[in-house]
Formats: C-alpha cells, sequence, structure tokens
C-alpha cells in the first residue's frame, strides 16, 4: 500500500490515519472541505516523511461534482491503491426530530455522499483487479437508538451498503473495510460530555492502518465495542425499547 | 454550550483539569480556536482566557475557574524542518513526543526535555521548561530562536531576542498569560544514536550525593538523583544518582513501547506511609553494586512516568501537591538535610523525590524558575490541612535560604511567596496580556 486517497482528511480519525501512513513513506492525496487546513496537514505529512502530499477541497453536500473531483486525483496523483473515506457530522438529534431540512443534510453528509464517492471508486478499484476501499462508519449504526437514530440510520445504511459491495468486488481482488470506531474526542464530539469510553483518535488510527492492510471486513475499535455492540444488539426489542438509549 | 458574537462556541470546560487533580476548576469553559490563524478579539467579552495544553501542569497555573481556556493540544501540525541544522518550526500545540517520534530516527533530539514528553511546545515555553540537562545547557526558553504571539488586542507578533524581544523574555516562562503561542522555532540537536551511555551510582546519604553530583556532572550531559525521602538518621538522603550521555552505540533491538493506562483513581488508603516506605526501601535496593553501567535507551532514560498513562490517578479522588524549589549554592547542604528531616519526620512523603543541581546559564524568561543552585522535587498526596501546613513551614526553609518555589508545580503557595521568588515580577507586568489570567495568577496577586 504506497499510495493512498484519504477523504474528510481533516478529520481528527483520517489525519491520525495519514501521520502513519506518511511516516511509513507512503503518498497521499487529501480531500476536505477546509482547503486551507489541509495544505497545513499536508505540509505536516511530508515532514513526517510521506512521498507526496497532494491537496483540494470539496464540498460533501454538493453529490454532482463528487466525479469530477475523483477524475482530478487521477490525473494529478495517477492510479492509487487505497481509499479511506473518513467525511462526517454528527447532527443534533433533538433539532432533526424538528426539522426535516437537517436530516436530509445529515443523510447527505454522512450517507450520500460516501456512497456518491464509492460508486466511482468501486468501478474503478474492479478494473484495476485490485486495491482496498475502507470507510469509518459507526457503531450507531448497529442498532437504531432515540439519542442517535439518525446519524445511526446513515451510518447504517452505509455499513449496509459496505457489506453488498464487498460481496461484489471480493472475485475481482478489491477488499472492502467498514471501520466502526466508538467514542473518539475528536472536533466532531467536543460538545459531548466525554466519559470514561472516550479515546483519543490515536490509539485507533494503527488499528484502522492494519484493517486496511490486511484487508479486513469489520472492525470495531477500540475492539472492545465489538462485544459492547454484540451485546446491545442482542437486546429483545420489549427489553431495549424500555431503555433511554 | 453556547455561542457568542464570534460564531465561536463555549464548551463545558470541567475536563481540562490540572496534572495533580487538585484543585478542581469550577464553572470553566473552553472555546476551540479553528485554526491558529484565528482571531482573539471579542472572543474574551468579560471573561479572561488561558492556553491550555496537554494538562501537565500540576497545579492551578492552567486552570480558569469562572473563566475560559483555550485547548490547543489540536494545533499540532509541524511547519518546516531544516534537516542541515535542526531547526523546527510547528505550531504551539504540538508534543514533545511528536517531536521524538519524528525526529529520532532521522538523529535529533530536543535540547532540553523534562520528565515526560507529553507536553505541548507552547506549554514548555510559558513555564520554561528544565530537564536532566540544565547544568550544561539551561532551559528550554534558551533554545527557542523566535516564537508568534497574538495577543488580545488582536495584534500578532512574531517575537525573538531581536524583535519584540520584551514580550519574547516575558514570554518565556510566563505562564501562559502574556498571550497566545501560535507557533514556535527552536534548534533540535543531532544525536548518532537513540541509546544513552548511562551510570546509575549509589548514594548512601546527601554529603556523597553532593560529592557524586560535583564530580560527575562535569564530564555527563543529563543528570538527576532519586532520593528515598522515608530514611531518617544516618541514611537521610540515601538515593540513586542517574547520569548519561548519548552514546554512538545503538542495540538493533529496541525495548517495547509500553504504556499501561492506570485506570480508575486508587483508594486514597493505598499511599499510606508504610507503603511508601516499602517502595522506597526496595527500590534503593534495587540496584546492589554501587555503580551499574549500560546502553540505555532514551525513553525509559528520560521518561520512566510516561509508561504508565495518567499515573496521576494514583492518589485517588483528592489528587495531590507537587512541591519545587531551588536554592542557591552556599549553605544549601544543611538547607536539603533539614528539608529531608523535616519530610522523613511528618511521614507524609512519598515516591518521588528528585534531587539536581541546577547550572550558570542563565534563562531569557523573566519570570523562569531555574537558577544556579540545588532544586528538590516532590510529591505528597493531597491529605488536606497538616499537607499544607507542612509545605508552608518548607516554604519558610526555602524562603531563608533565598529560594523560589516552581509555580508549574505550585497551587499553594502564598502572594509573598510567589513574589520572593520571581524578582522580576514588576518587568513582568508590564507585558502581561490584559485579558489573560489564570486561577493560580489571581490565586498569588489578590492582593493588588
Amino acid at each position: 500500500m504506497k499510495k493512498i486517497l484519504i477523504i474528510g482528511a481533516n478529520s481528527g480519525i483520517a489525519t491520525a490515519v495519514a501521520r502513519i501512513f506518511a511516516k511509513q513513506g507512503c503518498a497521499l492525496y487529501l480531500l476536505g472541505r477546509n482547503g486551507e487546513k489541509l495544505q497545513t496537514l499536508a505540509n505536516d505529512l511530508l515532514i513526517r516523511g510521506a512521498a507526496q502530499a497532494l491537496t483540494n477541497s470539496f464540498e460533501a453536500t454538493n453529490l454532482d461534482t463528487h466525479s469530477e473531483v475523483l477524475e482530478r486525483v487521477l490525473v494529478e496523483f495517477g492510479d492509487f491503491d487505497a481509499a479511506l473515506l473518513a467525511h462526517g457530522s454528527l447532527p443534533e438529534q433533538s433539532e432533526c426530530q424538528n426539522d426535516f431540512e437537517l436530516t436530509h443534510t445529515a443523510y447527505t453528509t454522512n450517507m450520500l455522499s460516501p456512497i456518491a464517492f464509492l460508486t466511482w471508486l468501486a468501478n474503478y478499484f474492479e478494473a484495476q483487479k485490485a486495491g482496498n476501499l475502507a470507510v469509518i462508519t459507526s457503531v450507531a449504526g448497529d442498532r437504531g437508538r432515540q439519542s442517535n437514530y439518525i446519524y445511526g440510520s446513515a451510518k447504517g445504511a452505509l455499513s449496509i451498503f459496505l457489506q453488498g459491495l464487498r460481496n461484489r468486488l471480493l472475485v475481482h481482488g478489491v477488499t472492502v473495510t467498514d471501520i466502526r470506531p466508538g467514542f473518539i474526542s475528536t472536533a466532531m464530539t467536543k460538545h459531548l460530555v466525554q466519559g470514561p469510553l472516550f479515546v483519543r483518535p490515536e490509539s485507533i488510527a494503527g488499528g484502522i492502518v492494519k484493517a486496511m492492510k490486511r484487508g479486513a471486513s469489520t472492525v470495531y475499535l477500540p475492539k472492545f465495542w465489538r462485544l459492547i455492540m454484540l451485546i446491545i444488539k442482542l437486546l429483545p426489542e420489549f427489553i431495549f425499547n424500555r431503555l433511554k438509549l | 454550550m453556547r455561542k457568542d458574537c464570534t460564531g465561536l462556541t463555549d464548551y463545558l470546560g470541567t475536563q481540562f483539569l490540572p496534572w495533580g487533580r487538585h484543585p478542581r476548576p469550577t464553572n470553566q469553559r473552553a472555546v476551540f480556536l479553528p485554526s491558529i490563524s484565528s482571531s482573539l478579539t471579542g472572543l474574551h467579552g468579560q471573561s479572561y482566557m488561558l492556553p491550555y495544553g496537554l494538562g501537565r501542569s500540576y497545579g492551578d497555573s492552567c486552570i480558569n475557574s469562572d473563566h475560559i481556556v483555550l485547548p490547543f493540544s489540536d494545533h499540532n501540525h509541524l511547519i518546516s524542518f531544516d534537516s542541515n541544522t535542526g531547526l523546527l518550526r510547528a505550531e504551539a500545540g504540538v508534543s514533545l513526543g511528536t517531536i521524538l517520534e519524528v525526529f529520532v530516527p532521522q538523529g535529533w533530539f530536543l535540547p532540553v526535555s523534562p520528565g515526560t514528553k507529553f507536553v505541548t511546545l507552547g506549554g514548555a515555553i510559558a513555564n520554561d521548561i528544565h530537564g536532566k540537562n540544565h547544568h550544561r545547557a539551561g532551559t528550554f526558553g534558551c533554545h527557542v530562536s523566535q516564537f508568534e504571539l497574538i495577543r488580545s488586542s488582536g495584534e500578532r507578533l512574531i517575537c525573538s531576542k531581536d524583535s519584540n524581544s520584551e514580550l519574547f523574555c516575558a514570554t518565556i516562562g510566563g505562564l501562559g498569560l502574556t498571550g497566545l503561542i501560535t507557533w514556535v522555532e527552536l534548534k533540535l540537536i543531532p544525536i548518532r544514536s537513540p541509546y544513552l551511555d548511562t551510570a546509575t551510582i549509589k548514594f548512601r546519604n546527601l554529603d556523597e550525593f553532593f560529592d557524586i553530583s560535583a564530580e560527575l556532572d562535569s564530564s555527563m550531559d543529563y543528570s538527576v538523583s532519586w532520593v528515598d525521602c522515608t530514611a531518617e538518621g544516618d541514611n537521610l538522603g540515601r538515593g540513586l544518582f542517574m547520569a548519561g550521555n548519548f552514546s554512538e552505540r545503538t542495540k538493533t533491538k529496541h525495548p517495547p513501547k509500553l504504556s499501561i493506562p492506570f485506570p480508575c483513581e486508587a483508594p486514597s488508603w493505598l499511599l499510606n506511609s508504610l507503603f511508601m516506605r516499602s517502595f522506597n526501601t526496595i527500590y534503593y535496593n534495587k540496584q546492589r553494586q554501587r555503580r551499574v553501567d549500560a546502553l540505555t535507551h532514551y525513553e525509559p532514560f528520560f521518561y520512566p512516568l510516561d509508561a504508565v498513562l495518567n499515573w496521576n490517578r494514583m492518589y485517588g479522588k483528592r489528587g495531590f501537591f507537587q512541591y519545587q524549589f531551588v536554592i542557591p549554592f552556599g549553605n544549601d547542604r544543611s538547607v536539603i538535610k533539614d528539608i529531608f528531616a523535616r519530610i522523613a519526620k511528618s511521614k507524609r512523603a512519598s515516591f518521588l523525590a528528585v534531587l539536581k543541581t541546577f547550572g550558570n546559564i542563565s534563562s531569557p524568561g523573566l519570570l523562569s524558575f531555574p537558577k544556579e543552585g540545588v532544586t528538590l522535587a516532590l510529591d505528597f498526596p493531597n491529605q488536606g490541612t497538616p499537607t499544607l501546613q507542612l509545605l508552608s513551614e518548607l516554604d519558610a526553609v526555602v524562603r531563608d535560604a533565598g529560594g523560589s518555589i516552581y509555580p508549574a508545580k505550585d497551587a499553594r503557595m502564598s502572594p509573598e511567596m510567589f513574589k520572593l521568588s520571581h524578582p522580576r515580577l514588576d518587568e513582568f507586568l508590564r507585558w502581561k496580556d490584559p485579558q489573560f489570567s489564570s486561577s493560580l495568577w489571581r490565586r498569588v496577586m489578590e492582593s493588588q
């Protein structure tokens, strides 16, 4: 894995992952919303050892532009081995309940935008007969909970999309990795009260790189979330519905 | 959570604690700046601001109760590096650990490093930190060529010895009160290997410490001593002198990187005097021979405690006090003996008593703590009034010896002691930013 495209590179998790790839001497192409921040990051990655660090900005809600953005990556960067999709936003659940526009935006950013990118990328890797597609989803997608089901259902739909894509691309030598982080302290979650389950993005970045390299299917990070989510998924509805989760 | 006129959001800031976990900030809010080019104007309103890095200051110098902290550790990008000269420019939230991770493999090391690598560049300047090589290299501030400072007035100033030099000197050791440091430029030092040739020498009492220190500090770049502060009588001040120089040699197999989290706050009865005494005795006796030479990786040599993340939780809910002072050479031997005798008698001693001699390289910083003499750092579990009484007693001894207390480790010194510790305080006041303050600052300056 030498050349990697990272979408949503300014996110806390993607930045931590990019720094590991940089240390390993990889070439990176960074996409994100804020071009100035991307340039700062690119500079940082070059000093850390990245062979190359190119940037371009995009807007997740402009779905029409997604394939153009990727065509440009191909022109500037050439063929690449892997793509990590890390962009997303955490909507305010209570506000979404009263305003469909907010729900719509949350779905666009967290589900439709990644799917727009994946449609292009899947065909690209399928033709190349190799590659890894890794997407940051969330443990929130495993079961709908009253506190977070807008975000959760967007991420859950994305996980099911990835399942099908994995099924389709396996015979073409392409791996599809669904990364489901638990609570991570990043810009996206800093308004939440940070309980003991919160970890820094640096502590899961190594796990993401490993999962991408071995082409894992679904990974929970930190790992103990697999057990937590298993229990939450196994709770019968009549109990689950009485809980305030 | 609330938004102010700048569009930035205030968050609950109570999780931004000092490392000693005492005092706990109350009604503290946090404002995250989007980038290092963000402006501070209009942000503060009636509140005072204080930059917050990785929270390794032990006491209330890094918290701002009833006011705002500006968490800065996410502004952690490297900006430029000259591999010929070792000149590095980086955002102020970059940690020393990051610098080591990136540049040790390329043959560079920090010019000065404290006992933890989990501090930011901004924090290293604000506290003008020192390390095991103070007798050879001075403080961190001695190696900083320039930095950018934003003032609450909106000014962005490049500070160095040549430009805005007064602010440069006020900011080094300035406890984060002169404005927000956005980026820092400093010079790394070349190393041949990540290993040091080290010597660990046992000393049976303080006189032996002073003899060894006088003998070895001239040939060793790095030195520090651990002292058993539970020992009394003939054993008073016994301990281990640890010194080293970066080696030409290396090992092919590096030691495993340990980081064990300390999972929760320990019960407060754990650190009783029997436990402390046993720990200290075992630690002192772990080495049989008088002197052991070894090839030691820089991690365990410089950062033994970093292997246990959140070791501060060991002191339980009530937290702990750190106490570090420096006294000038002269009657230092008798003063240090007096202090050890008082601590041993109080039975409140703890694991970490660290003794070192500071050299004569002076820092540009106006409030910089280190000065030529002997320094001792101790930690004490917070047992309320008796602990505070002991520390006030020690203050009096330090004051009479013409010494100073380190504010980065303090949570209780009196306004009078603060003033005595900082002879250039009046000069500093001219450069302090009027909209910056901290819980410590209000505590020690309340009379003014």
